[in-house]
């Protein structure tokens, strides 16, 4: 009897509760994670299905223009991943077949994507804090060479349910775009040329997004100023200097009337969800 | 070779200066806080900005002639009416193209 109660005995009969206890723990922590990661993964394949339809067939597009203006898939690919906009690409083949020298390349690039300039200010704190985190370092880079029009507007409507990790779902969107975008541009290229239907007007599909997302502000918002003085500095612009190099002022003079109208502005939607 | 050296020179140019204007506001604010005004902004810009990208997804349509716009016109009045009446953006999208698809074709073919 009295050997049962050594001290070493009784040490290793803790030490093995103590350790089941242990790997008990950590397997229901790995399922939740599991689970969550699914969630969320899932969650922003919801969010993205809205933008599905207008990739794919830009992306097409500018994998078709490629291709028939004789360049392999494998710049079709590239393109795709590196420059990652929609409209440039479709410019880009008109300067590589008219043999644009590279400092009128670069400046054009500069003039057309000038607005993402824009984007970025929305998601200076959130990426960061994400870039601070030891493991995922190389996310903010990403995220933030990864923000287009579309998945603009999708992170900007985002309201993310609070059991999800907001920037797991982020990162999610702007990946799953990446690839969506890449696969669509190199299927453009590869069998774009045997597309039997005539596709004409498909691009309204980003035209009809961009207004969708609009309506849903519209409704949202408490303030209407900084849509009306977009619309208007837009329409102001586009009558002055036509529809080639419009968006810059536009963007820039709606960008000082924000500024001057601080004090009139009360975004309580917003406002509330950044507490 | 050489044409294979300039593509790849203008797809690398295009595509350091479409990161340049993506992560110039990231590096404006590495070390410092943002600027108050730069997080107000940040919170009314986007209202701005997608009415703007609206209007410039329309830039090239011809209003000054036959049939003015009417095809991109009726098209996106139909997708305000259906988000609003059935506040699903994947039906709205799809009536929105397909009535401008069909528009193209039909009554204002171009």
């Amino acid at each position: 009897m009295a050997k049962w109660f050594t001290a070493e005995k009784t040490g290793d009969i803790v030490r093995r509760i103590y350790e089941r206890y242990h790997t008990f723990r950590n397997r229901k922590k790995d399922d939740e994670r599991e689970y969550s990661e699914m969630k969320s993964f899932t969650y922003a394949i919801k969010q993205i299905v809205p933008l599905v339809l207008s990739y794919l067939f830009v992306g097409l597009a500018s994998g078709i223009l490629l291709n028939k203006a004789g360049y392999s898939p494998i710049w079709a690919f590239l393109s795709g991943s590196l420059i990652y906009a929609g409209s440039m690409q479709i410019v880009m083949v008109s300067f590589l077949t008219s043999g644009a020298p590279l400092y009128m390349v670069a400046i054009m690039t500069l003039f057309i994507n000038a607005r993402h300039i824009f984007y970025g200010i929305s998601f200076i704190d959130e990426f960061r804090s994400i870039g601070k985190q030891r493991k995922s370092f190389w996310k903010y880079p990403y995220m933030a060479l990864t923000m287009t029009d579309e998945t603009y507007s999708v992170l900007c409507s985002l309201k993310c349910p609070p059991d999800l990790d907001k920037q797991k779902v982020e990162f999610d969107i702007l990946f799953l775009c990446h690839i969506l975008w890449i696969a669509s541009c190199s299927c453009g290229a590869i069998i774009g040329n045997v597309l039997p239907v005539d596709m004409t007007g498909i691009d309204f599909s980003a035209t009809a997004f961009f207004v969708v997302v609009v309506v849903n502000q519209w409704r949202e918002y408490d303030s209407h100023i900084p849509a009306i003085t977009g619309f208007a500095s837009a329409i102001l612009f586009y009558f002055l200097i036509g529809p080639d190099n419009f968006i810059l002022p536009a963007l820039s003079v709606s960008m000082i009337s924000l500024i001057i109208l601080k004090d009139h502005i009360h975004m309580g939607v917003l406002e509330g969800s950044d507490e | 070779m050489s044409e294979n050296l300039i593509t790849a020179a203008t797809i690398g140019v295009v595509a350091i200066i479409t990161w340049a204007t993506r992560g110039l506001p990231y590096l404006l604010f590495t070390k410092r806080q943002p600027p108050k005004v730069v997080t107000y902004l940040g919170t009314v810009l986007p209202a701005s900005i997608m009415v703007i990208l609206v209007v410039y997804c329309l830039r090239n349509t011809q209003f000054t002639s036959y049939p003015y716009g009417a095809a991109e016109i009726i098209s996106v009045f139909l997708v305000v009416i259906m988000q609003l009446w059935r506040k699903n953006t994947l039906v709205s999208i799809f009536a929105g193209t397909v009535c401008y698809m069909v528009l193209i074709r039909t009554v204002f073919p171009g």
